[in-house]
């Protein structure tokens, strides 16, 4: 085998095996939820009453775990459609629900905001489902309500449904321009 | 540095092992339970011994073309000419060899395809409708009478000597119904109806798998299939049909509160209580049933808590997750669930 040969198949080995690398991430799975998750869903807080009062703390900082990876944002659209959510909010675009492809959120529309608004439940229908999910199933459901706004990075978006689906793959769609969403103060909307 | 007269042996002595395992009978199609079977075993028997005969005679040609002296070798003056006449004389022997072979297999594999055509539309069927989750079985057993339709998951009761109709679908992706002692396979495809007819000659439990590669917990996606006199399958299927027992104790009791009140509620169904969750299994005869999770695990209370303790632990990525419970409430949990005879 001449050098010139060997150094080919060296450089096409090193070219393929980053190539493959940038997958790791993207679909890495954690099956069982961690500690910092699971203490996220103890029972339903509720707001204090009194003037000024305190919302209850939102579940936090799993976006990155979460948004970033393509696994969790399927297993969320799998659920989204298992548990009814669709029943309310259509396939996004709303019904007896707001839409959530558009971006207006009443409750804010940050990862954290999304899953506290899950969990507890918001008043005019959204019921909580905090005890009924485990904790990861809170957070998958989140990341795909994320992605249906079009907040999720394009190669973490589905690109295809398990059931026969009426609209273009997730990862096709229009992102939306700008950054994310700016969390919700907790201040609830006045009365319309 | 082992010698290679040793790796050899090592490398015989372990695919003798593989091989010999396929003796055992466990979902094995050599070991054929039901005409479907016998169908699939004898065509393998007359291929092998076909294709053993072809591959002999090759070989024996081979060596005798190798060691034979060739006649005539002094008298020829060109070793390399070519005798037209006798070449064409043997291409068409060969050809029609070859031929007669693939005519005889040919004729054998039509007659058994008709073969199971004709059981495929026998009378007086037993219709059941199996889907394919992502890594388990539903069984809908279906009746002219609604009020008669159950659905059941990971254990296909079946009637000795009755023709069973199965409809093959999909929930999620392909997978593949094969229970080698009774059947061949046949895929289970979204959007598509397809249908197998077998049945079972003789009482027996019957292991079946997963035959088309379905995602990360594909090898744990089993099922059993439990043939049995009529009387028994009519007592079974009218045990089925009755709504899940009621609690008795206090155990039980709080065991059913836990169900309803966490996340098992959202995929499981449990006829006779609110549970009608449609993701999971059927839960409504759990404690009738001989595994866990399709097949992974058998059916114990200690088996059931640490499953549900910790789901992941037995079938990595399974869709079933693991709920946040304390020690009272999973004890609870599996007590109601094992009492659901």
């Amino acid at each position: 085998m001449s050098s010139s040969f060997r150094k080919l198949w060296l450089g096409l080995a090193v070219g393929i095996s980053f190539v493959m690398l940038t997958a790791c991430e993207r679909e890495e799975r954690d099956y069982a939820p961690t500690e910092a998750e699971k203490a996220a869903l103890g029972p339903v807080p509720l707001v204090t009453l009194e003037p000024g009062g305190k919302v209850p703390p939102k579940p936090n900082g799993m976006s990155k775990e979460y948004e970033d990876n393509a696994y969790h944002v399927n297993q969320g659209q799998q659920l989204f459609v298992s548990f009814n959510c669709n029943g309310c909010h259509g396939n996004g675009g709303g019904g007896s629900g707001p839409a959530l492809i558009d971006d207006k959120w009443i409750y804010g529309g940050d990862f954290s905001s999304i899953a506290a608004t899950i969990r507890d439940g918001r008043p005019n229908g959204m019921p909580s489902y905090g005890r009924l999910l485990a904790p990861e199933q809170l957070y998958q459901l989140a990341a795909y309500v994320r992605n249906l706004g079009g907040y999720v990075r394009t190669d973490v978006a589905p690109s295809r449904a398990d059931r026969l689906w009426a609209k273009p793959p997730e990862n096709l769609s229009q992102k939306k321009p700008g950054a994310d969403p700016v969390p919700a103060t907790g201040t609830p909307p006045a009365p319309r | 540095m082992i010698p290679f007269v040793k790796r050899f042996e090592a490398a015989v002595y372990v695919s003798a092992c593989v091989i010999l395992g396929g003796c055992s009978g466990v979902q094995s199609p050599l070991d054929a339970q039901g005409p479907e079977a016998a169908r699939v075993a004898n065509l393998f028997w007359i291929f092998a011994i076909v294709c053993a005969f072809v591959w002999a005679a090759v070989v024996i040609v081979l060596i005798w073309a190798v060691w034979a002296k060739p006649p005539n070798s002094r008298e020829k003056a060109d070793p390399l000419s070519v005798d037209e006449h006798q070449d064409r004389r043997a291409g068409y022997i060969v050809s029609g060899l070859v031929g007669l072979t693939l005519a005889v297999l040919c004729t054998f594999t039509i007659a058994s395809f008709l073969g199971s055509r004709g059981l495929a539309s026998g009378e007086g069927a037993i219709e059941i409708e199996v889907t394919g989750y992502q890594w388990w079985w539903e069984f809908k057993y279906s009746d002219p009478e609604p009020t008669r339709t159950f659905t059941t998951a990971n254990e296909l009761h079946i009637p000795v000597g009755r023709p069973i109709k199965v409809a093959l679908k999909s929930g999620d992706v392909i997978h593949s119904f094969w229970v080698p002692n009774l059947s061949g396979k046949m895929d289970l495809i979204p959007g598509q109806h397809n249908e197998l007819t077998f049945s079972a000659d003789r009482p027996g439990i019957y292991r079946g798998q997963c035959a088309e590669f379905c995602g990360l917990q594909h090898a744990k996606m089993a099922l059993r299939v439990v043939a049995e006199p009529a009387q028994d399958f009519e007592a079974w299927r009218n045990q089925q049909l009755r709504p899940a027992s009621q609690p008795v104790d206090p155990q039980t009791s709080k065991g059913r509160e836990v169900f309803e009140r966490s996340a098992c509620i959202l995929c499981h169904a449990i006829r006779g209580t609110i549970a009608g969750g449609r993701q999971g299994p059927d839960l409504t005869h759990f404690g009738s049933r001989q595994t866990i999770a399709a097949g992974t695990l058998t059916n114990t209370r200690d088996h059931l808590e640490r499953w549900i303790a910790n789901p992941q632990a037995f079938k990595p990525g399974t869709k079933m997750p693991q709920v946040p419970l304390n020690e009272d409430e999973l004890t609870a949990l599996s007590a109601y669930l094992e009492a659901l005879k």
